[in-house]
């Protein structure tokens, strides 16, 4: 049961082979077992789940059950939940709780879904490797000594180990798809405006999107169902009509237009990514789809780019935790701005203060021009580039990272590597575009390696679409991490 | 050479909403603290902010006002500064694309007309209202006001003297209120002015070295403390000495400004585009809505009582200084049906004395414009004396009622009985030869003590005019 899709478990719930307590419980035993190592959750509440799932049992007896109704879920604990911690991973939040639910988190509830607890992650989601978390890092389930990617590593692990069937993530330069494609599960980042940000806690604005991690792109379409919609809370909500991702799967593959980026086989990608990768590639060719050899000649600029405007963003929104209103604050001080300076250096871990740095520097009077507005100009440039490509075809595919899963502290010195990491999925979130992950093998050492597809503005369901054809013919997305076998 | 003053200033008027700029909480003032802070005006981590369209309306017709141009896409961007009562650690604000660009304010300063133009008029945010007082060694925080919509309007530094800035403020105080953007209280804050001030020799041709100067709540302060500035400034300059730029706050107490902060204390606020909201864009449509629901303007409605009511430029002043004065005036000259300028002359003299008097508002005036045309045709036709009339005004606003009743019931109707005039006559000339013989010889003065005889002897009844006559043929 713990290895079963969304669809499956909807099944057996609907059939009543199975009950949401009785998942639930499963869930939680397996949490219990693997998270002492795996530290995939910063918050686990079982009276909630269990609460949760005997409502969502009741509500499915009185014949009013969704698709999702009593599925379990983990949440990125970044997204508000009324009534328990949101941390962001930071001292500055450890105990923080909202007084209101996020968009996303309203969504899930009202599908009657049940709330297992809430993910680990790169402090307010800086970071590649879920290395920065006030609560510790995440290990992979498929080698503790290695990293799960981040910042949404908590999430893609608690997936990865059958802790959950699915979850939610937020991808800023790669935080859904990155640790996804490290753990051996899918992610999906969605076009910019189709996912309500309300209650996102932010850090860089003009880019962070939730999204939905599970084990097969149906999964992604079902949980994408729920999450998106119009919000008229969120201004960059974008108002159009609802989508049935889930029936819209069957995408005829020979019609498909499949482009490759020059740059994104390039060097600097490991040999078993790169195999995998090709591998892929040739199957897609082999039914049909026809492959087109494309130049995103800006796309190298996605890295320097994204490290001036996200920095920039998260610099303004994070002036926040201030130490006045709620979170941490300095246990003593001698006057105004000694508090501040104080909360902000006891509450920020190095990560974080680093970007805040960075970004109140690419700010600043007599840089502004320089950096910030000039990184503007660069993302136009790319965002371009993709408008022109996808004049030639209909997605674009390649590595999702250009290594699988690294091992913890082997780049935390290094932050222009850690950033490297990010090369392939920073240009989609500079774009708007939507892009997913999905495994696509495993190199040497046996560890998965991810394929992304990057579509054009809302097109979400040919993007699922592909990678539920390429599923149907693949069990990489079913392999269960040896470390933690059912 | 003479020292030339020059002023410019910015205004911050809070835009007459429901509701705050960014938030569904209320911006009613005197609340009890925070309880019209929603989670928005907290800044909860991950709540988001939404444009007031209400706001964003009535910007554009103060826009339209001033004849200034609409930007058909600002943008909001942020001003980053950390203070307690800066809940998000930024100001929501326009800087580089504000909504309105340009236009003018139109008043007049001893009779003449003005013309002072604007550099923009821009959206933002209000902050919340740090408590130092009733807290021992600590700051109280009030997030009420934080989020309330504000119209930051920033006239070029064109204004010669505090006796015209305070008149420009003054006709920007009713514009905005005549427009119904803004309810124009200063003692709760809705009407803020900030005075950028500098000095410089009559033939010199750029501008001196200014100063800001923040806290003027009245007009009477920003005068003084223009004056004072402008004073200290010269002073300075000519005891050979630099005026630095800095803030300043005036002292109303002592009637100073003293420094708050110098131009090295200066914030990098790192402004940028907020990416929280869309650009803010106008379709034409919109603009075409608001144009046409704006009233007549007060400098126009000025212009037309000055040629289609005969009035004085000063009389017309006097009567567009508020849309209920206007609005009064207009609807007493069409009820009374008698000359405009004792219309004028009633309103801007008894009906304004009585009105101080009592510290009520036109709008709120006991006695309407209908009531009042009942006295005035009195007037006009001879019915009561100019005297009799004041009583009977004073009786209506008292007790009310038309003024016929209040005439007929009162005994105030004015004798124009020629019989009665003449015996009233011949009895003061009886009882007063000398006087008689006083105007005879060519005292003309006698004469008009002989008048004031004969209404005493009416007990003011008598018509003037008739008694005059009678005199006259009289005394031949």
């Amino acid at each position: 049961m713990l290895n079963a899709t969304l669809a499956e478990l909807s099944a057996a719930l609907a059939a009543k082979r199975t009950s949401s307590l009785e998942l639930t419980r499963a869930c939680l035993e397996r949490i219990e077992r693997l998270d002492g190592t795996l530290n995939a959750f910063i918050t686990v509440d079982e009276a909630r789940a269990l609460e949760d799932a005997r409502r969502a049992d009741a509500r499915r007896a009185q014949g009013d059950a969704g698709r999702l109704t009593g599925i379990p879920l983990a949440h990125k604990d970044i997204l508000c939940t009324r009534g328990l911690p949101t941390t962001c991973g930071s001292k500055m939040l450890a105990k923080f709780v909202s007084p209101y639910d996020a968009h996303v988190i309203e969504r899930f509830d009202a599908a009657g879904a049940v709330l297992l607890g809430k993910c680990n992650m790169d402090e307010f989601a800086m970071g590649s490797s879920s290395e920065t978390s006030h609560f510790g890092p995440v290990r992979n389930p498929w080698d503790a000594r290695l990293v799960p990617g981040g910042s949404s590593g908590g999430s893609a692990t608690a997936v990865a180990a059958r802790m959950a069937p699915a979850a939610t993530g937020t991808d800023t330069g790669g935080s859904i798809r990155q640790p996804a494609a490290l753990t051996g599960v899918c992610g999906l980042k969605p076009t910019y405006g189709l996912v309500s940000r309300y209650g996102l806690v932010a850090f860089a604005s003009s880019l962070d999107q939730a999204g939905p991690i599970g084990k097969s792109a149906e999964d992604l379409a079902l949980m994408l169902e729920v999450m998106a919609g119009f919000d008229p809370r969120d201004s960059t909500s974008v108002d159009r009509p609802q989508q049935r991702y889930s029936q819209e799967l069957d995408l005829d593959l020979k019609s498909l237009r499949i482009g490759l980026p020059k740059e994104y086989f390039g060097e600097g990608i490991e040999p078993g990514v790169r195999r995998a990768v090709e591998e892929a590639v040739r199957w897609f060719a082999a039914q049909g789809a026809s492959t087109v050899e494309l130049e995103l000649p800006n796309a190298r600029l996605g890295v320097p780019v994204y490290y001036v405007i996200a920095p920039a963003e998260a610099s303004s929104n994070l002036s926040r935790f201030d130490g006045v209103r709620y979170g941490h604050r300095a246990a003593e001080f001698a006057d105004l701005i000694d508090m501040y300076c104080r909360t902000r250096a006891e509450g920020f871990g190095t990560e974080v203060k680093q970007r805040i740095l960075v970004g109140t520097y690419v700010l600043s009077h007599g840089y502004y021009d320089a950096y910030y507005l000039q990184a503007q100009k660069v993302r136009r440039l790319i965002a371009r580039d993709f408008d022109l490509a996808f004049k030639k075809c209909d997605l674009i595919l390649g590595p999702t990272a250009p290594s699988t899963a690294f091992a913890i502290g082997a780049k935390t010195e290094d932050p222009v590597q850690m950033y490297l990491n990010d090369i392939f999925t920073i240009p989609a979130p500079l774009a708007g575009l939507p892009a997913l992950s999905i495994p696509c093998g495993f190199d040497e050492r046996g560890l998965p390696v991810g394929l992304q597809l990057t579509g054009a503005h809302f097109s979400e369901a040919r993007l699922l679409g592909a990678a539920h054809r390429y599923q149907q013919a693949s069990d990489w997305h079913l392999r269960v991490p040896k470390e933690t076998p059912l | 050479m003479a020292w030339e003053v020059v002023v410019g200033i910015e205004t911050h008027a809070q835009l007459a909403t429901k509701s705050k700029m960014f938030s569904g909480a209320s911006t009613a003032f005197g609340a009890a603290p925070n309880t019209q802070a929603a989670a928005v005006d907290i800044a909860l981590p991950g709540v988001l902010p939404v444009a007031n369209r209400a706001a964003i309306e009535l910007a554009i017709r103060f826009g339209l006002a001033v004849k200034g141009a609409i930007n058909r896409r600002s943008i909001f961007a942020r001003k980053n500064y950390f203070y307690p009562d800066l809940p998000k650690g930024y100001q929501i604000s326009q800087y580089e694309s504000p909504i309105v660009r340009g236009g003018e304010i139109r008043f007049t300063l001893n009779d003449a007309e003005r013309v002072v133009r604007l550099t923009r008029a821009h959206l933002e945010e209000d902050a919340g209202k740090s408590l130092h007082e009733d807290f021992h060694g600590m700051t109280g925080i009030d997030l009420n006001r934080a989020g309330t919509p504000l119209l930051e309007i920033v006239s070029e530094p064109e204004l010669r003297g505090a006796k015209e800035a305070v008149a420009y403020a003054r006709a920007l105080h009713a514009l905005v209120m005549w427009i119904g953007i803004c309810d124009g209280n200063m003692q709760e804050g809705s009407f803020r002015c900030d005075a950028n001030v500098s000095v410089k020799k009559t033939d010199e041709k750029g501008l001196g070295t200014r100063c800001e100067i923040k806290n003027l709540n009245s007009f009477r302060f920003m005068e003084q403390a223009i004056e004072f500035e402008a004073k200290r400034q010269v002073e300075l300059l000519e005891d050979g000495g630099q005026v630095e730029q800095e803030t300043r706050l005036y002292d109303p107490e002592r009637g100073e400004t003293r420094s708050m902060r110098t131009k090295e204390d200066a914030q990098d606020y790192r402004y940028f585009p907020d990416p929280d909201l869309l650009p803010l864009v106008v379709p034409e449509q919109l603009l075409s809505e608001i144009l046409q629901g704006l009233p007549e303007l007060p400098d126009v409605r000025r212009e037309r009582f000055v040629r289609e009511y005969a009035l004085t430029v000063y009389d017309a002043g006097l009567l567009t200084a508020s849309r209920a004065a206007a609005d009064y005036f207009e609807a007493l000259v069409k009820a009374a049906g008698v000359e405009p300028k004792l219309c004028a002359n009633w309103q801007t003299g008894e009906l304004s004395a009585v009105l101080n008097r009592e510290e009520q508002d036109i709008a709120t005036c006991p006695v309407s414009p209908q009531m009042l045309a009942g006295i005035l045709r009195r007037i006009s036709d001879g019915t009561i004396s100019g005297k009799a009339a004041k009583q009977v005004f004073e009786v209506m606003w008292k007790l009310g009622g038309s003024a016929d009743e209040i005439i007929e019931r009162d005994g105030l109707r004015q004798v124009s009985d020629a019989g009665a005039i003449e015996k009233l006559v011949d009895e003061v000339l009886a009882a007063n030869a000398r006087l008689a013989a006083d105007y005879r010889s060519g005292k003309e003065k006698a004469f008009n003590a002989l008048v004031g005889q004969v209404m005493k002897a009416s007990r003011g009844k008598a018509n003037p005019v008739q008694a005059a006559e009678a005199l006259r043929r009289k005394l031949g």
